[in-house]
C-alpha cells in the first residue's frame, strides 16, 4: 500500500515536472516567433518525421490515392501560386507553343537526356481523376494525363546513390535578385516510382493551361498541393537536398512548411 | 436520533485518469489555437469531396481574430507544426486513456449510465437540479450523476475520437491508407467541416465543464483531479 502510494507520488511529481518543463519550453521558445531553427521549432518538427514514418509504415508502397469519376470533377479549378512565369524565356516558349521547350533530366542518372513535349507524349501515358489538396484547406478535382515519372526515369536510368528527384521550375514565386524565389520541389524515390506520380501535360482532356503549369507539371497524389510543381524545366536526381535553394527541399519547405506533405 | 456530519476523503480518480486528463487539457489548448490559425488560412467550409472559391460554401464565418490563434499572426506553416505535434500527443494520450478505461472497467462502471438513470423523469430531475445549481451531496456525490456520465462519455468516446478520424481524413497520405474514411465522412471537405463542428462542440463542453467545476466546489474538484481525493460529507445516524 505504502509502495503503491509512493509510486503514485513519484508519477505525480514526474507529471508536474514534465508539464512545467513543457510549458516553460513553450514560453521560452516563444509561441509567437517563427518556429524555424529554434529549440521549440526543432521539437515541433520531430512530429513531421513521426507522421512520415507512420504513414509510410501503414501505406503499402503502391497504395493509391482515391481516383474519382468524370462526374466528380470540380467545375472551377482554382489557379494558385504563379499564374504565369514572368520571364522573357518563358514568354518565348509559350509564343512558339512549347515546340522549343525541353525537359532536362540529369544529376545522378545513367544517361542524362532532354525530352521534348512531343517525345513525352509518345511515351506510355496515364490518366487519373484525383483530388488536389491545398495546404490552405481547399480541394479541387481534375483529370490529369501524363507520363509516369517512373517511365522517364527508366529511360535515363538512375545511379544507386540517387535518393531524391528535384523539380526545377520556370516560375519565380517571389521576385529576388539572388534567385531564391524560384520555385522548386523534391520527392523521394518511393513517391518518384509510385504509379500515380506522373508528369502531366493534359488536364480535363485538354493541354495543360498556363495557369495550371503549362507545358508540364508534377502530380504526386498522396501529398499536398505545393508538391505539385508547375512549369517543369528540369528534373535532377540527387543524394541530398542540401545545397539546393534553402536546403529544405522546396520553395515552401524553405519557408517553414513540411517536406513530407502527406498530412 | 442525532445527525452527525463528517467529512471524508474518498478516492475519486485513478492516477491514469488524472494524468491523461491534464495532458489532454494541454494538448486540446494548443490544438484549438493552432487549429484556428489553420482555419484562418481558408475560412470557408464545404460539403463533399471538393471545395474551393468557385464552389458554394457550406459555412463561411470569416476569420477568427489573430489573438485567438497560434502564432498570433498569420503563419500557416507554424500553425501546422504546432497542430501536428500536439495531435500526436493528443492521440497517444487518448488511446492510453480509452484502453485503460475499457480494460479496468472504468468506462463500464463509472461512465456508462445505468438504465434507471436514463428514464426521462430522472434525467429531467437532474437537469432541473443542475439548473438550480443544486449538486449531489453525501452518498450521491460518490459517483458521477447521469449528466456527468453522458457528457464525459460523449466527449471521450464520441467527440474526441471523431476529431482524430476527421483530422486523418484530411490527410492525402492517410486517404491512400484508409480510403474508407472518405466514404465514412462523405469526402475530404465534409471531414474538414465535421472537424470544425466537432471542435466547436468540444469548446462548448469545456465551457460548461469549467462552469460546473467552479460552481460545484472548485477546490474540492481541483484537488480530486490532482491528488485523486474528493471530500464528501457523510451523515452518520447514531
Amino acid at each position: 500500500m505504502i509502495d503503491k502510494r509512493r509510486m503514485t507520488d513519484e508519477r505525480r511529481r514526474r507529471f508536474l515536472l514534465g508539464g512545467a518543463l513543457g510549458a516553460g519550453a513553450a514560453l521560452l521558445g516563444g509561441c509567437d516567433i517563427s518556429v524555424q531553427d529554434t529549440p521549440t521549432g526543432r521539437v515541433l518538427e520531430s512530429a513531421e518525421n513521426l507522421s512520415r514514418s507512420a504513414q509510410r509504415l501503414l501505406q503499402s508502397r503502391h497504395a493509391l490515392a482515391r481516383e474519382f469519376s468524370d462526374a466528380d470533377i470540380s467545375p472551377h479549378f482554382r489557379v494558385n501560386g504563379s499564374s504565369m512565369p514572368d520571364s522573357e524565356a518563358y514568354a518565348a516558349l509559350l509564343e512558339n507553343r512549347f515546340v522549343d521547350w525541353r525537359l532536362r533530366v540529369d544529376g545522378l542518372v545513367a544517361r542524362p537526356r532532354e525530352f521534348s513535349l512531343g517525345a513525352l507524349k509518345l511515351m506510355p501515358a496515364r490518366t487519373q481523376i484525383t483530388r488536389h489538396d491545398c495546404v490552405e484547406g481547399w480541394s479541387a478535382i481534375a483529370k490529369w494525363t501524363g507520363v509516369p515519372l517512373a517511365e522517364v526515369l527508366r529511360t535515363t536510368g538512375i545511379l544507386p546513390s540517387a535518393r531524391y528527384a528535384v523539380f526545377h521550375c520556370a516560375d519565380e514565386l517571389e521576385q529576388t535578385l539572388d534567385g531564391s524565389g524560384r520555385y522548386y520541389e523534391s520527392i523521394d524515390l518511393v513517391d518518384a516510382f509510385h504509379p500515380q506520380t506522373i508528369l502531366a501535360y493534359g488536364m480535363n482532356g485538354k493541354d495543360l493551361s498556363v495557369g495550371h503549369g503549362a507545358p508540364l507539371r508534377l502530380r504526386v497524389e498522396r501529398q499536398l498541393g505545393y508538391k505539385q510543381a508547375k512549369y517543369l524545366m528540369r528534373i535532377q536526381l540527387v543524394d541530398s537536398l542540401q545545397g539546393l535553394g534553402g536546403g529544405k527541399g522546396g520553395y515552401w519547405e524553405d519557408r517553414g512548411y513540411e517536406w513530407y506533405a502527406g498530412i | 436520533m442525532k445527525l452527525e456530519k463528517k467529512t471524508v476523503l474518498v478516492r475519486r480518480h485513478a492516477v491514469i485518469t488524472r494524468l491523461t486528463h491534464w495532458i489532454n487539457a494541454i494538448c486540446l489548448g494548443f490544438l484549438l489555437l493552432s487549429g484556428l490559425q489553420i482555419f484562418n488560412a481558408w475560412p470557408s467550409l464545404y460539403w463533399g469531396q471538393y471545395g474551393a472559391d468557385g464552389d458554394p460554401a457550406f459555412l463561411s464565418i470569416g476569420a477568427f481574430p489573430w489573438w485567438l490563434t497560434l502564432p498570433s499572426f498569420q503563419d500557416l506553416a507554424a500553425g501546422r507544426r504546432w497542430h501536428f505535434f500536439f495531435a500526436w500527443g493528443f492521440a497517444i494520450n487518448g488511446a492510453v486513456y480509452l484502453l485503460y478505461s475499457l480494460l479496468s472497467g472504468h468506462l463500464r462502471r463509472d461512465l456508462v449510465p445505468r438504465r434507471a438513470e436514463l428514464s426521462p423523469r430522472h434525467l429531467w430531475h437532474e437537469i432541473v437540479a443542475h439548473a438550480r445549481l443544486r449538486f449531489p451531496k453525501g452518498e450521491e456525490a460518490r459517483r458521477y450523476n447521469v449528466l456527468q456520465k453522458l457528457s464525459y462519455a460523449g466527449v471521450a468516446v464520441i467527440l474526441l475520437p471523431l476529431m482524430v478520424l476527421t483530422g486523418l481524413t484530411m490527410s492525402p497520405g492517410m486517404n491512400a491508407v484508409a480510403p474508407c474514411l472518405l466514404d465514412l465522412f462523405g469526402g475530404r471537405q465534409s471531414a474538414r467541416t465535421i472537424h470544425f463542428i466537432t471542435a466547436s462542440l468540444v469548446v462548448l463542453f469545456v465551457l460548461v465543464h469549467l462552469a460546473m467545476v467552479l460552481l460545484s466546489g472548485v477546490w474540492n474538484n481541483l484537488r480530486s483531479m490532482i491528488t485523486g481525493r474528493y471530500a464528501i460529507e457523510e451523515s452518520n445516524h447514531d
